[in-house]
């Protein structure tokens, strides 16, 4: 526990407003890295993601690619990066690696919002006159909200965690002090910024968290709840296929 | 009028839904299509609003053919009414009803008032109209789906199995809904089912198809009945077994008539009340 103390010493000491790396600024390095390459990829991945979920078509191409891109580590990829592009660009060698690392997560969390949307809704939308356009906006895009958004949830964490390689280049962020802090065997000072990275994961995920709960379509909910004693809420322990009756 | 032109249907795997279908739907009637499954009668329902488009033939509406209306106006001029009631679950029961007049441009606060008529129309206290349709029974549901069909005032009102999913008792209630609806508002309904019972309460003229939607016979409830035209539609009908296939017992106490199975079905009475 000593390393605990040590940590928060270190943490709340004056000096972390002073010196040319003051805590608040890595954290707001850190957290806009994450952002910009978060809202990139969503810029990039939620229209593709769309067009899959919408069309039915691509989905296999985009398992396989987003399936591989989740395989590449991120810090050879950066170092890659930096090599490829020159050192003079390290911000942008450092946004595509969390940008590519993003894309999986966000571009399955849309095209299985869409997916997710009962056949028979879409069918019976377009029964009634609805344009493809239509279908997308008023019936598909806010019926598969809840999914796209955890898909953005999850990206987001990942990329907070992985930001702090973008220190190894010299780019800033809550990794600063892990890493000097390594060269330097600053345990107390590693351990106080992993735990600021851990305070951020939390509060964003318990954003995202009610994000998630106030996009979920009202008539959705109303539906759930009515059902609420049907199913229990508890996660089923067994593994296996469901049973099919009545098949083969 | 809807008219079938050797209309055929072959589905990209190879399978031949709709054989060479020719059919004339009179306006202003209730055509009923009945079959087993496969026999292609929700394919032909749907050819109508073109969500499934024909191989080869025509379908013409009024005279004029189908192909030559923007796919999308034609369906929101043609009501439509499906099964699970298809409604959008993140709609209010008003605003589901409003969407095809709100699609077509009506404003929103007019096709909301005239939302609230239509709930009246289907027997729906305008109580439910804030509500979401997981929070209606199914029988609820499928009103609302009968009066988003009716929402753009279409001439033509298509309905695919719309009372298979609710329990026998409010399915009969539904039943006589309809048929007090189409008393006022004279649609021209076509109405797909597998129950020949309902075929023959709800259709003007009956259409029993076999397998590649082949027309086994066309006519009215009492001409099918009194004259079936092949093995096929007496069989389907019932009429030599079961509960149509009715034949008089005579009883200490008179006459009573009995079904396929021996079992008593009713009396027969005098002929004036016929």
């Amino acid at each position: 526990m000593n390393l605990f103390i040590e940590a928060f010493a270190w943490l709340f000491s004056p000096d972390r407003l002073v010196g040319s790396s003051p805590l608040p600024l890595l954290i707001g390095q850190h957290v806009l890295y994450t952002l910009v390459s978060v809202l990139i990829a969503a810029l990039v991945a939620i229209p593709v993601g769309y067009l899959i979920g919408h069309t039915g078509r691509g989905r296999e191409v985009a398992v396989g690619i987003s399936g591989a891109a989740r395989a590449i580590p991120s810090f050879g990829l950066l170092l890659l990066l930096v090599l490829l592009i020159g050192v003079t660009r390290k911000p942008e060698a450092a946004v595509i690696s969390f940008v590519l690392l993003a894309i999986p997560s966000v571009l399955a969390g849309a095209y299985a919002g869409l997916e997710a949307v009962d056949r028979r809704v879409i069918d019976a939308a377009r029964a009634t006159g609805m344009t493809e356009w239509q279908i997308l906006w008023k019936v598909e895009v806010p019926l598969g909200l809840p999914l796209l958004i955890g898909g953005l949830r999850s990206a987001t964490l990942q990329v907070l965690a992985t930001v702090t390689i973008a220190a190894y280049i010299g780019l800033g962020g809550l990794g600063i002090p892990i890493i000097q802090g390594l060269a330097l065997r600053r345990f107390d000072a590693m351990l106080g910024a992993a735990l600021v990275i851990v305070a951020l994961a939390l509060v964003l995920d318990g954003a995202f968290a009610l994000l998630q709960h106030f996009v979920l379509p009202r008539g959705v909910l109303a539906g759930r709840a009515k059902n609420v004693r049907t199913t229990s809420s508890r996660r089923r322990a067994v593994m296996g296929f469901p049973i099919e009756e009545g098949k083969g | 009028m809807i008219e079938f032109r050797s209309v055929s249907k072959r589905f990209s795997d190879g399978t031949v839904a709709v054989d060479d279908f020719s059919l004339l739907i009179p306006s202003m009637k209730t055509t009923v299509l009945v079959g087993s499954s496969g026999s292609g009668k929700t394919t032909l329902l749907r050819m109508i609003n073109r969500m499934v488009e024909v191989t080869s033939g025509e379908i013409e509406i009024d005279n004029k053919s189908i192909l030559d209306r923007n796919p999308v106006q034609l369906r929101r001029s043609i009501g439509y009414v499906m099964q699970n009631s298809g409604l959008l679950p993140h709609f209010k029961v008003i605003d589901n009803v409003a969407t095809v007049p709100v699609l077509n441009g009506v404003p929103r606060k007019a096709a909301r008032e005239q939302a609230l008529a239509l709930l009246d129309t289907v027997g729906l206290s305008r109580e439910l109209a804030d509500r979401y349709p997981a929070q209606l029974s199914g029988g609820q549901q499928q009103r609302v789906g009968v009066a988003r069909g009716l929402a753009a005032n279409p001439n033509i009102l298509l309905m695919d199995e719309p009372f298979g999913a609710v329990d026998p008792i409010v399915r009969a209630e539904l039943q006589q809904e309809l048929i007090r609806l189409q008393r006022d508002l004279d649609k021209t309904v076509v109405f797909v089912t597998h129950d020949i019972d309902e075929a023959f309460l709800l259709g003007d003229q009956v259409v029993i198809l076999e397998k590649g939607a082949k027309i086994a016979q066309v006519g009215s409830p009492t001409e099918i009945i009194a004259a079936p035209a092949s093995q096929f539609v007496a069989d389907f009908i019932g009429i030599e077994h079961g509960k149509r296939a009715l034949s008089i017992r005579k009883t200490d106490r008179g006459s009573i008539l009995v079904d396929g199975e021996g079992r008593a079905a009713g009396v027969l009475v005098d002929g004036s009340a016929a």
